[in-house]
């Protein structure tokens, strides 16, 4: 009964992560695959040569598009921070009236989905003349009522007296901002970032919509143009170009999981 | 005496509204970024939805003939909406329970204290980091009338192979596999913290009486979990009345409408038909969906679950 139950449970494990595990080992077994050895139907790519990603980045500017994408997921991730950071700092620390309505309001805007919105939002982007630029893939998004609840639940955990001695040391507000709450509330702080960066890198609607040139296009985006060009001759070409749009976001993940684990359980929990 | 009691009161009252009117003040210079994106990018066009819903617009999204809650009957009769309506329905079935059931046998298993399991979590995981785009399109080959490995498994023990993706019975199921596959990484995330949360004494106590593992999970683990299971299920359940990628890549709506979700039929209704008006009216249908959910949710599902 003692070696059986790990040996099972072993089992299990390694059963599930190979089935979970496999589309994205199958992507990058067939992104060495010349077209004519996926219509042999093989399964172990007989060298690992890099000629279809040499080909990939040759049909698209997919360099440019890493670029964009990678540019504006950090632009919408440092202005969620800021913005959420300002707002539940507000909550947390200012008495001020109404308070709470205005927290539960905040909190009400989780409940709309945002497609809800995207017609006129896509006729304002047009209106201020924003297709194909950067502000429309990046400032509609800054504000986030997730980020502000997660920001706000780890602030009150601050104690009191540390506010009421910063108070009384005469710190200004941005001080004690800087020198005790981001430092008292880092993992929450890197996991919203995080979080951000992942859920803009792997936006595809809003990018499809505001987007018609490769100007400011995203990978995902490129992704999809990728496959409608090259979906009868070269899947290998296109898997190459989805190990290369999914490579940063798992290395991201990998390095931070602990974080985003503990700090989203927190999230939702409090 | 009288007189500097009041005086004294009035000084309080003053400094009271003064203090009052600090505080108001820096809120909403805390609070005004926020405040301004949230009035442009979500209430302000959410009200403009409402408004289109009730209009005729141009191709340029200008409300044009008032229609009143014409473009609601309108697609409340169309027989492509129901298709939309029930296809989305049937989506969420095949996809909420199943991917909880599988995310939380997985962080089961990968909650057991042995060596290397922080292996399988990162790979279990790691379905998080992959976008829309990149799922869908390798399980765009998985299911590859010819060369896709499920066809190719099929065959090599006999079967006829499947149209996973050109059949209408077998394209929401295909869909929703891919949809499923995707959301494993972000609810094992979730449900495994919150395995990590529960109070290590209670297993122990259970273990000297001998309680079983399963007896262990339905009276420990599972009223313990309650509150991440209730948050994982409706973050699934609103996402998957969100889907649009995946239908983008696999059917485009097709076949015969049989995956065409609700938010891929605004779609195209607003932005190839040009239809804004009654595209509007769907989204606030959506949004009503949404809402009716949530509140449900949160009405029934509260009572069930136990807090710590």
């Amino acid at each position: 009964m003692k070696i059986l139950r790990p040996t099972i449970t072993y089992l299990l494990l390694i059963m599930t992560a190979v089935i979970v595990f496999f589309p994205v080992v199958y992507a990058f077994l067939i992104s060495f695959m010349s077209g004519a050895e996926l219509l042999q139907g093989k399964f172990i790519p007989e060298s690992f040569h890099l000629e279809n990603y040499q080909k990939a980045f040759e049909r698209l500017p997919l360099a440019h598009y890493l670029w964009n994408s990678f540019f504006v997921s950090t632009v919408v991730m440092l202005g969620q921070l800021i913005v959420s950071a300002l707002a539940a700092y507000a909550f947390v620390f200012i008495p001020f009236k109404g308070r709470n309505i205005v927290f539960f309001i905040f909190i009400s805007t989780m409940m709309i989905p945002w497609e809800a919105t995207m017609i006129p939002n896509f006729l304002t982007i047009q209106q201020l003349d924003w297709i194909n630029n950067y502000q429309s893939l990046t400032i509609p998004f800054f504000a986030i009522a997730f980020g502000t609840f997660l920001l706000r639940q780890h602030f009150l955990t601050i104690p009191k007296e540390l506010k009421e001695a910063s108070d009384i040391a005469g710190l200004r507000s941005f001080k004690f901002f800087w020198k005790v709450v981001i430092p008292y509330c880092r993992t929450s702080f890197v996991t919203l970032g995080a979080y951000g960066f992942l859920t803009t890198w792997n936006m595809y609607l809003w990018p499809l919509l505001v987007t018609n040139n490769d100007q400011v296009r995203t990978v995902q985006i490129g992704l999809k143009q990728l496959q409608t060009q090259e979906m009868a001759s070269e899947w290998g070409v296109v898997m190459a170009g989805v190990i290369i749009v999914i490579i940063p976001t798992l290395i991201l993940l990998f390095l931070g999981q602990k974080q985003l684990q503990k700090g989203l359980a927190q999230g939702a929990l409090k | 005496m009288k007189s500097t009691a009041e005086l004294q009161e009035k000084s309080v009252t003053k400094i009271d509204t003064k203090w009052r009117f600090i505080y108001w003040r820096s809120a909403i210079l805390y609070l005004l970024p926020s405040i301004i994106l949230f009035s442009v990018f979500l209430f302000y066009p959410l009200g403009k939805t409402l408004y289109l819903s009730f209009f005729l617009t141009d191709q340029q999204g200008n409300a044009n003939v008032f229609v009143g809650l014409e473009n609601y009957q309108y697609i409340l009769q169309a027989e492509s909406f129901h298709k939309s309506i029930k296809a989305t329905i049937l989506f969420v079935l095949y996809t909420v329970p199943t991917g909880v059931i599988i995310s939380l046998f997985l962080a089961l298993l990968a909650n057991e204290k042995i060596k290397g399991v922080g292996i399988f979590r990162t790979i279990y995981s790691s379905t998080m980091g992959i976008s829309v785009a990149a799922s869908a399109v390798v399980w765009l080959f998985i299911f590859h009338p010819s060369m896709g490995i499920l066809n190719q498994l099929i065959t090599s023990i006999g079967g006829t192979s499947i149209d996973w993706l050109l059949h209408p019975n077998w394209a929401l199921v295909s869909v929703s596999v891919t949809t499923i596959w995707m959301n494993i990484g972000f609810s094992f995330l979730i449900i495994l913290g919150g395995l990590q949360n529960i109070d290590d004494h209670l297993y122990e106590s259970a273990r000297i009486s001998g309680a079983s593992y399963f007896y262990q999970l339905r009276r420990i683990t599972i009223p313990m979990l309650s509150p991440t299971l209730f948050f994982v299920i409706t973050v699934s359940l609103i996402n998957a009345f969100q889907t649009f990628g995946q239908v983008d890549i696999l059917t485009q709506g097709g076949p015969s409408e049989s995956t065409n979700l609700i938010v891929y039929s605004i779609y195209r209704e607003a932005f190839v038909n040009y239809q804004f008006g009654t595209a509007s009216a769907q989204s606030i249908f959506l949004f009503i969906c949404i809402l009716i959910v949530t509140i449900l949710q949160f009405k029934f599902g509260e009572r069930k679950v136990h807090y710590q």
